[in-house]
């Protein structure tokens, strides 16, 4: 079972991993300044292994540091439902694995703090806590088959491979 | 139906004579770019690849410009990375400290990107690029280790927002920095998610590449994709007085060997009569004053009339946003009969080798010195509060750069106001955001 953490509209990169942590590339030591910029500066301390981030609008934008994407992984987080993600965030989770849905209705329904089940494959959301479903917009399916390949250097691998 | 500018260059990249918005393709890339933040994590991912070559030692830039000369272990560890990525792969291209400069403004001047290009950089303000006519975009660290080993990348075909300058400035410290601020205060931080922005109309056209660099450069404050100016004799002028170095491999033992780089000739596309475009925003900028992005998002855009008196703690003049000649020469002229008040730090890089130069050989640096401020070598420095003027809890910072976030410069609880070059030199003197106008009366 995932808890929520609730988060605004326009969160962006500075606020996910501000730009003075961004001397190291490994994901626990990034993990645990997740957030460190946002209104909820302790959620590192606070968020647990499988945990979920809930977002408003236009999360991730900003940077194309992919320092961002790899501290929430880093920080446990296993899925980012927000109403809509900034252009390079996306991809950059999309290529290293942390999943992303967008799910207007499903942040309307969910608070701090709610328990949240998420169903990668199906794309859909139950809050466990309210006994509330939801059914996020399924990822483009050129994206999925990156995300099945095991993330972008898989695919790239099967594409270097397919050219010998 | 015809097609923008953008769609024209997709569309030849991939053999196609009509590509349209959502379509996804892998497309092949001019030129890829990396700085010494993000380089590291790509070149891991690139060697995760399996990949044992680079599709292409000329066309992949590695340019050390964050943290540099490095400030700590950790930054040191980094660019060691770069650099011993550049030997093994003996990349001619590969700018080291002293020879190297603000990415964004280095990769232009070098000569690596050409009209009608598609570009590539691992950061978000690679849309820089598109000033030249070409299609740039930033992308994250995995997709351009991946592009080391391909040489190519998906991208889906983004709509177009057409945005139309028109008339001439009144005021002569308005220039391409207030354009796209007013911009953003109108469409907001996500305005133009997956979209680009095409810039047009007869103020866009006498506008120096300069001013050309510091719109496109703030197109992924809006979400852009990509910005775009169409290419014109100003652009050609400009490449063709920037054709770059030919490179030069060293390694350690064997001496400099010449290689003669085959330069890619521009190819100028212009969007058609009937392209479609999903919004268009237009701005009579006539009358237009110097605008103000206030603490903590570059949307939220006052006129400077309406924030003239915030105190200030520092002033910072540079960034690929605002840091060439023609910005550093409008603010040293203002500063040139006028001191920076006292408790005021002015802070003065140039983000551009060549233009860095330029302003010793005019005696810019000393202007700057002899009015109190500090004058350092290029690098990106207190724009992304890296080192070299990083804020302390509570100050204020007014800064030529293009992001106030929250913590962007330092201190969580420091505040960032961004403008243009003259407003950041004049509010030096005032101590205070102030108008270079003010000074005079
Ligand atoms: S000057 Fe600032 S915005 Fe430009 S590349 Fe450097 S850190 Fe990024």
């Amino acid at each position: 079972m995932s808890k929520a953490f609730v988060f605004g509209d326009d969160i962006d990169t500075d606020a996910i991993i501000p730009a003075t942590y961004l001397v190291t590339t490994d994901p626990k030591e990034l993990g645990a300044r997740a957030m460190a910029g946002s209104d909820q500066p302790d959620f590192a301390k606070q968020v647990a292994e499988g945990d979920v981030i809930v977002a408003g609008e236009n999360f991730g934008c900003g940077s194309s540091r992919e320092h961002a994407p790899l501290a929430l992984l880093g920080a446990g987080v296993s899925c980012v439902i927000a109403r809509s993600f900034a252009r390079i965030f996306y991809r950059n989770s999309i290529n290293i694995g942390l999943p992303v849905l967008e799910c207007p209705e499903a942040v309307d329904g969910i608070s701090a703090g709610d328990a949240v089940d998420v169903h990668l494959a199906t794309g859909s959301v139950v809050n466990t806590t309210t006994g509330q479903k939801f059914q996020a917009q399924p990822m483009p399916e050129f994206m999925r088959d990156i995300f099945d390949a095991g993330g972008l250097v898989e695919f790239a691998k099967q594409r270097l491979q397919s050219r010998e | 139906m015809g097609m923008t500018m953008t769609e024209k260059i997709l569309a030849a990249h991939v053999g196609r004579d009509v590509v349209r918005p959502g379509e996804i393709h892998f497309v092949p890339v001019d030129c890829v770019m990396a700085n010494d933040v993000t380089a590291p994590i790509a070149i891991e991912q690139f060697e995760r690849t399996g990949a044992t070559e680079v599709f292409d030692p000329e066309r992949i830039i590695l340019v050390p410009d964050h943290y540099v000369p490095n400030k700590d272990v950790k930054a040191a560890e980094q660019a060691k990375v770069m650099r011993a990525f550049a030997r093994k792969h003996r990349l001619p291209f590969y700018y080291e400290v002293g020879r190297s400069c603000v990415c964004h403004c280095l990769v232009p001047e070098e000569g690596h990107v050409t009209a009608g290009d598609v570009m590539v950089g691992a950061d978000s303000h690679s849309c820089t690029h598109g000033a030249l006519g070409a299609f740039a975009t930033g992308m994250g660290s995995t997709d351009v280790g991946v592009i080391f080993a391909l040489g190519e990348t998906w991208l889906r075909v983004p709509e177009s927002i057409r945005c139309v300058f028109r008339g001439e400035p009144a005021n002569p410290y308005v220039g391409g920095k207030d354009y796209i601020l007013a911009l953003l205060g109108k469409i907001g931080v996500a305005g133009a998610r997956y979209r680009a922005l095409e810039f047009c109309g007869d103020a866009i056209e006498s506008l120096t590449m300069a001013g050309r660099f510091t719109l496109c450069n703030m197109a992924v404050e809006a979400g852009a994709k990509n910005g775009i100016v169409a290419c014109d004799d100003t652009t050609l002028d400009y490449i063709t007085e920037h054709p770059g170095a030919d490179p030069h491999v060293r390694d350690d033992d064997s001496v400099a060997e010449d290689i003669f780089r085959e330069r890619r000739p521009p190819v100028v596309h212009q969007s058609d009569p009937d392209a479609a475009y999903c919004e268009t925003h237009e701005f009579d900028v006539t009358g237009l004053e110097p605008q103000v992005a206030c603490p903590h998002a570059p949307s939220n855009v006052k006129l400077v009339s309406q924030v003239a008196g915030v105190r200030i703690d520092q002033a910072f003049i540079g960034s690929c946003t605002n840091g060439r000649y023609e910005d550093l020469k409008l603010a040293a002229d203002i500063l040139a009969d006028h001191p920076v008040a006292p408790y005021v730090r002015l802070i003065v890089i140039p983000a551009s080798l060549q233009d860095y130069r330029r302003c010793i050989r005019e005696g810019l640096d000393e202007v700057f010195v002899d009015a109190g401020g500090v004058f350092s070598t290029p690098t990106c420095g207190p724009c992304l509060g890296g080192h070299m003027g990083v804020l302390a809890s509570g100050e204020v910072c007014v800064s030529t750069s293009n992001r106030n976030f929250r913590g962007r410069m330092g201190h969580l609880d420091a505040q960032v106001y961004l403008a243009n070059p003259a407003v950041v030199a004049a509010s030096a003197v005032l101590g205070r955001i102030g108008s270079p106008e003010e000074l005079h009366s």
